[in-house]
This record gives C-alpha cells, structure tokens and sequence, in this order.
C-alpha cells in the first residue's frame, strides 16, 4: 500500500480544481455541473484520504517533498507534506464531512442564481483546499499558507451575500480577528526560525525535544507556544478573539456547518496538537492554554442559554466546545483533543445542517420563539437533530460522551477545579441544547400560517447527509471507549501514539482509580441529565411572552455586552483617530503638499515665462551671455 | 606668419557680427551679421588647418593634410542652403508686414 502515499499530492490539488473550474467558468458552467464538480472534487478527495489513512494504519508515514518553497542561506523550507496518523485523521474529518456539506449545499442554496451557485461552490472548494494544505503541511510555513487561505475563504463565504452591509461587516471582523491571530502565528515562527533555524515540524520536534541538542531556554519556548496559542485563539475562537465566530453567521447556514465543524475553527487544535512536544515543556503555556480555554467554554455556554436565534445558539455552543478542546490540550490530553474535535465535526455539522433544513422550511425564519412543533412536519430532521442533541450533551453511548467524558477525566487529573468548572459547563450544553430542540421541534407551532403552509421536509440531497451524519454522532466515539469499559477499547489513542510519543515520555501517567473515574462519569452525566429533563420539560411548553429579559438575563441575551465592549475600547478610538487624518491630515497634510507642489510650479512657470519676451535681440544677448559664462568657467575655474 | 594674427582677425570679424546681430534691428543686417560670424569661424578653421595640424599629428609634409579646408568648403556649403532658406523668410516676412524690423516680430508673444 505504500505507492498509496504517492497519491497524497491530489488530495488538496482536486479541490483546487474545482475551484479553478468553478470559479473561472461560473458563468459557464451550470447548476447542476457546479454541483457535480464541487462535490465530486471534495469526494475524490476523501476516497485518497481513505486509502492514505488505511496505509498509514499499516505503518506507513512518510513526509513528501515536492519542491524547494524558500531556499535562502542557511533556511531550507520545502513544500513538504506529512502524512502520519494525526493528519490522515485530520484529512478524513475534513473531506469526509467537507464532502457531506457540499452535497448539503446543491439543495440548500438552489434559489441562488448560476454563476452565484458556482461561485459558492469555487469558495467551498478553495475552502476545503486550504484547509487540506493546513494539515497536510510538513513545516510552520506551509500550514500558514493553508491558515491564512482558511482565513480568506471565510472572509469571502461570511460576507457571500455581499449586497447586505451587515454581512460584509460580519466578513470583515472574522478576517481582521484573523489576522491578530496570525500575526501571533507569524512571530512564533520568526522565534523559531531565528533560535532553532528550521520550521519542520520533524526537525524542529527532534532537536527540541531532546535536552542535549534543545537550543531554546524555557523563556524561548513559552514566548513560541503562547504566540502560536495567539494565533490559535483567533483561528479557534477563543477568548479574547472570539466575536467574530457567533457573527461568522451571516454566511449561508452549509457555511456554517464547513467553518464549524470540518474546517477552520479545528485548525487552532490541530496547530498545538502538532506541536504538542512544545507545549509539554511549557507548562506556563499549557496553563494559559488550559485556562483561556475553560473561561471561554464556561463565557460562551452562558450566552448560549439565552439566545433565540437557532445558529447563534449553535455558534456559541461551538464556541464553548471548541473551549473544551483546549481545556483537553491545556492538561495533556492531546488524544482527548483531537478525539472531540472528531466527534464534535460530526455533530456540530448535523446540528448546523439540521438547523439549516429547518430554516429552509421555516423560508428564512431563524429566531425559535417563531417556531414550535416542527416534529411532526420534519421527522428525518427532527429525529437526527435530538441524536445530535443527545450527542452533544454527552449522553452515553453518544459518541459526545466519550470524547468530553475524557476531557473532563484528564482536567480532573490535572485539578478538580478544573474539572468542576468543565461540569458546570457540560450542564449549560446540555440545557441551552435541549432548550433549542425543544422550542424548535416540540410544543405548538408558533410561527405565521402562511410559514405553516410551507411547512415540508426538506429534499435528499439534505437529509441524507444529516442521517450519515446522524449515524456518525452516534457510533463515532466507539473508537474511544475508555479503558474501564473496554480493555484496549480506546484505538484512537493506540493509533496516535506515535505522534504524542515524545510528550507522554515526558509527562507521567497517573491513571484515575476505577471508583474515581466512574464517580466523575456518574456526576457528569447525571447532572447533564438532569439540566436536559429540566430544559424539556419547561421549553416544551414554551409560550410567546412580550416580557423584557431582566437582570443576569439580559446581560447574557447581550452577550455580556463584549462587542460593545470592543466596540468602545478599540473600534471607536481606532475609528476617530482614522477620522482625524482622514479629514484633517489627509486634507490639510498630504492634499496640502500635493497642491503646493501644483501651485508651485504653476507660480514659477507664470514667473520665468516673462524670459520669452519675443525680443530676437534679448535672446541673442542671453546666449551670448551664456557662451560668455561658459568660456569663463571652462578657462578660468 | 604667425597664428595670433589670424585669430585676432577671426575674433574682431566674430566680435563685430556679434555686436551687429545684438544692436541692429533690420533683418537683413542681422543675417550679414551672422554670415560674418561664420566666416570668422570659417577664417580659424582654415588658420589652424593651415599653421598646426601637421606638426601636431607629427607629419612632415603639411600639404598633406587638408581636411580642415575641405570641411570649410561643406560649411559654406551649408551657409549657403541657409542663407537661401534665410532670405526667402525675410522676403515673406516684408511681403506681410511691409518692414523687416525683428522688433516688430514680437507678435506671438501673448
């Protein structure tokens, strides 16, 4: 199977030809052509990635060199892929549910016109790319490439439906929150090229792993990881940079489901999962990491208790789990991380594409005080979404469960602080979602007759993704039963062992005894249980109130008030300092300059013009004086 | 003869067509003043032929070397040429305007 692994080279470049066909024929190429190409590339895809990921069950790893990307003194950086168990992981997620998206997407957005639908399409394609090239990428600089291509494709997706300002100012936060970030991302790997004069993942990991050969001191190191962690924050939503990922709603509901799940927001995780090495010998890093990824998951399920719109309660359940990831990285459990960010792909896109199949039914409504009892209207969408729900919430055998029942395992390891506060969290999942099912799918129909009329499942093309994807969510922890249940039943760690080798040689394993760990299961599940039964019971019978929120409600239905926090402390003073030299310096300063030197030359011109003074003998005179002083500095000076 | 006579009489020739052109105002005078200034030119050219180029290249004989006058003879050559251009605008220019003052041909000016 090794010849495999010469195919890898395809995996991002047919996505890139899509986009190029897509994108450069759009007015060409219909809707069902676009369809078929923007689909078939991402599926070609992910049967190489299937084949990649079985040779690399076999044993084989290898990293590819295509050519040299800069080769200037001293620095070599190749166009490397690296193909090993973490990123053949990766590229299964990625296309495997980038491919379900862009089947998703040929129903969804159908009312678009042709060369908008293939447009949408070229981005989606140039999308998946990007992302492939992030993971597939053997040193920090080609994963930038495919980090800032992330960037771009969400900048231009978000705002897709560009005619509307709000949404334009939607893309323009998510890609200028980007760019802080990547400006973290840059600096860690300018530190690393000045200090280890190298950024291949392989070189860099073997040199600083190993004490003898480590030219970095433990201040080098932290200043590295806690920049990258910088650029994680913006990529992976994270406090403080989070904002941009509940407005990255603006874009078209698939969109969504692509950032959230498949791509982009998971590239922050798998920065630091590849470095893990790094972040093992920093542990101020891993601390921060730890830290900033609990408040944000803890922040970001509060605001999600009180939203009525139904992506944004998602996007900020995103938000919060994505929170989790980190938390997992934070304490070392680098498996558990990409373990959640697995199963997390399948349930977030069910639950964005569910959410989307409900939009389309309601024709456009989004706020689920609106909706009600779409259960026995939509039964496909209604039964994969509370599978979803359940997944997420962590119900046992959910594949939720296992990922954040391991999460939460190794930060009660690290402390139990940690570990109650990471419960408390898991209780708000479990309530905000199921008071978003059930205000969407139980209860009265709340909505307008006319929305009533309208009121269908929606097409194959979106359900049968959502119940591949339903089936995902439900067996897809089965590859990480715990060691309690099942000896050597947790195969996703066994398969990534080889990557977290150097970091699990570092760091000593204390395994929880048996009693603690089914007790911490028990509490968890429990209590979610409990938040679930309670958040049915009450939202199922859920009534339109005109009353105002009030108190603590309030400010949460406001987000804690963050934007406007941001607003007033950077957007407003960086907007009136640009106001002030666009209107006094660019005015008086450079338009001032600029006509001066009009004026000038205007001024001097009307001046020496008097010299023409159509005198014959006055020229002759002036040249005669001009020979004359000619002759004087040739003979004389 | 020695050379200094000859360029103290090309210079009073150049100097006197230089006076002519910047103190008369009939074109005509103008124009034999400027003729005056070439052949004073000329006068030099054919002096310093004549007097230095052979001792100066190192040849014996200066019969030999003619150049410089042979380069005279295209430079009236072209004088001529001008001087027929020349003329022909200054009868033009007494055909409009009924003088050939150049005082009077500040017209464009403005």
């Amino acid at each position: 199977m090794r010849n495999v692994l010469e195919l890898v080279w395809l995996i991002p470049v047919l996505p890139l030809l899509g986009f190029l066909i897509n994108g450069l024929g759009r007015k060409q190429v219909s809707k069902t052509m676009a369809g078929i190409i923007g689909s078939g590339t991402v599926f070609g895809s992910f049967v190489i990635s299937l084949l990649v990921f079985f040779s690399v069950k076999e044993g084989n790893t290898q990293v590819a060199h295509y050519f040299d990307f800069i080769n200037i003194a001293a620095l070599k950086i190749g166009f490397d892929f690296q193909i090993d168990q973490l990123s053949s992981i990766f590229l299964l997620i990625i296309t495997g549910v980038g491919f379900l998206i862009h089947v998703y997407s040929t129903a969804y957005m159908h009312d678009e016109e042709p060369k908008d639908f293939a447009k949408y399409f070229a981005y989606l394609n140039l999308f998946v790319f990007s992302m492939l090239l992030l993971v597939l990428g053997a040193n920090y600089v080609i994963m930038f490439i495919g980090w800032e291509g992330v960037g771009l494709c969400s900048y231009l997706l978000i705002g897709f439906w560009f005619k509307n300002t709000n949404y334009n100012i939607a893309a323009k936060k998510a890609f200028i929150m980007n760019r802080i970030g990547d400006l973290g991302f840059l600096l860690a790997v300018f530190w690393l090229i000045a200090k280890v004069g190298s950024v291949d993942f392989h070189h860099v990991f073997d040199v600083v792993g190993n004490p003898k050969t480590n030219p970095l001191t433990t201040f080098d190191i932290t200043g590295i990881t806690l920049l990258l962690f910088v650029g994680a924050m913006g990529k992976s939503a994270q406090i403080p940079l989070y904002t941009w990922l509940p407005d990255a709603m603006a874009g078209p509901t698939p969109v969504s489901a692509l950032i959230h799940a498949a791509t982009m927001v998971t590239a922050g995780i798998y920065m630091i999962a590849r470095s893990n090495i790094l972040y093992t010998m920093a542990p101020v890093s891993q601390g921060v990491v730890a830290i900033v990824g609990l408040a944000t998951a803890i922040l970001a399920a509060t605001i999600a208790l009180k939203q009525n719109d139904i992506k944004k309660v998602l996007a900020y359940s995103t938000v919060s789990q994505l929170g989790y990831m980190f938390l997992a990285l934070g304490v070392g459990a680098y498996t558990g991380a990409v373990f959640h960010v697995m199963t997390h792909a399948f349930f977030k896109a069910l639950l964005f594409l569910g959410a989307g199949s409900v939009i389309h039914a309601m024709s456009g409504e989004q706020d689920i005080r609106n909706m009600g009892g779409l259960k026995k209207y939509m039964s496909v969408t209604h039964i994969t979404f509370l599978l979803a729900c359940l997944a997420i919430a962590g119900m046992p055998p959910f594949s939720g469960f296992f990922s954040k029942d391991e999460i939460l395992a190794a930060a009660y390891n690290n402390s139990p602080l940690l570990w109650g506060v990471g419960v408390a969290g898991a209780i708000m999942t479990a309530f905000y979602m199921f008071r978003l099912y059930a205000m969407t799918f139980l209860g009265k129909f709340r909505g307008t007759t006319e929305q009533e009329h309208h009121l269908l499942e929606s097409p194959k093309a979106i359900t049968i993704p959502l119940i591949i994807l339903a089936i995902l969510s439900v067996i897809g922890g089965w590859i990480g039963i715990p060691e309690i249940f099942m000896h050597g039943g947790h195969r996703l760690e066994a398969f990534l062992a080889p990557v977290f080798a150097q970091s699990n040689a570092l760091t000593e394993k204390h395994h929880l005894s048996h009693t603690t760990e089914y007790m911490l299961m028990g509490i968890s599940v429990g209590a979610a249980l409990i938040a679930l039964v309670y958040a049915w019971n009450r939202f199922s019978k859920y009534q339109k109130t005109e009353k105002e929120e009030t108190g603590l409600g309030k400010v949460l239905e406001n987000k804690w008030y963050v934007d406007e926090l941001y607003d007033s402390i950077i957007v407003k003073p960086v907007l009136s300092v640009a106001k002030y030299f666009s209107n006094v310096f660019e005015k008086k300063g450079i338009d001032g300059f600029v006509n001066g030197v009009g004026k000038a030359v205007n001024y001097g011109s009307r001046q020496i013009r008097l010299l023409q003074s159509g005198q014959v003998g006055t020229y002759v005179l002036m040249m005669v004086i001009g020979i004359l002083v000619f002759f004087i500095i040739q003979l004389f000076l | 003869m020695e050379i200094k006579w000859y360029i103290g009489l090309a210079v009073a020739l150049f100097c006197t067509g230089i006076v002519g052109v910047l103190t008369r105002r009939n074109s005509i005078i103008i124009f034999m003043c400027i003729e005056l200034m070439l052949n004073a030119v000329n006068l030099l050219l054919v002096a310093f032929s004549k007097m230095h180029a052979a001792s100066a290249l190192g040849i014996a004989d200066p019969s030999v070397i003619s150049s410089a006058q042979i380069f005279v003879f295209f430079i009236m050559v072209v004088a001529a040429a001008e001087v027929s251009v020349g003329l022909a605008i200054i009868v033009m220019l007494y055909r409009n305007t009924r003088s050939v003052d150049v005082n009077f041909l500040n017209r464009l000016k403005n």
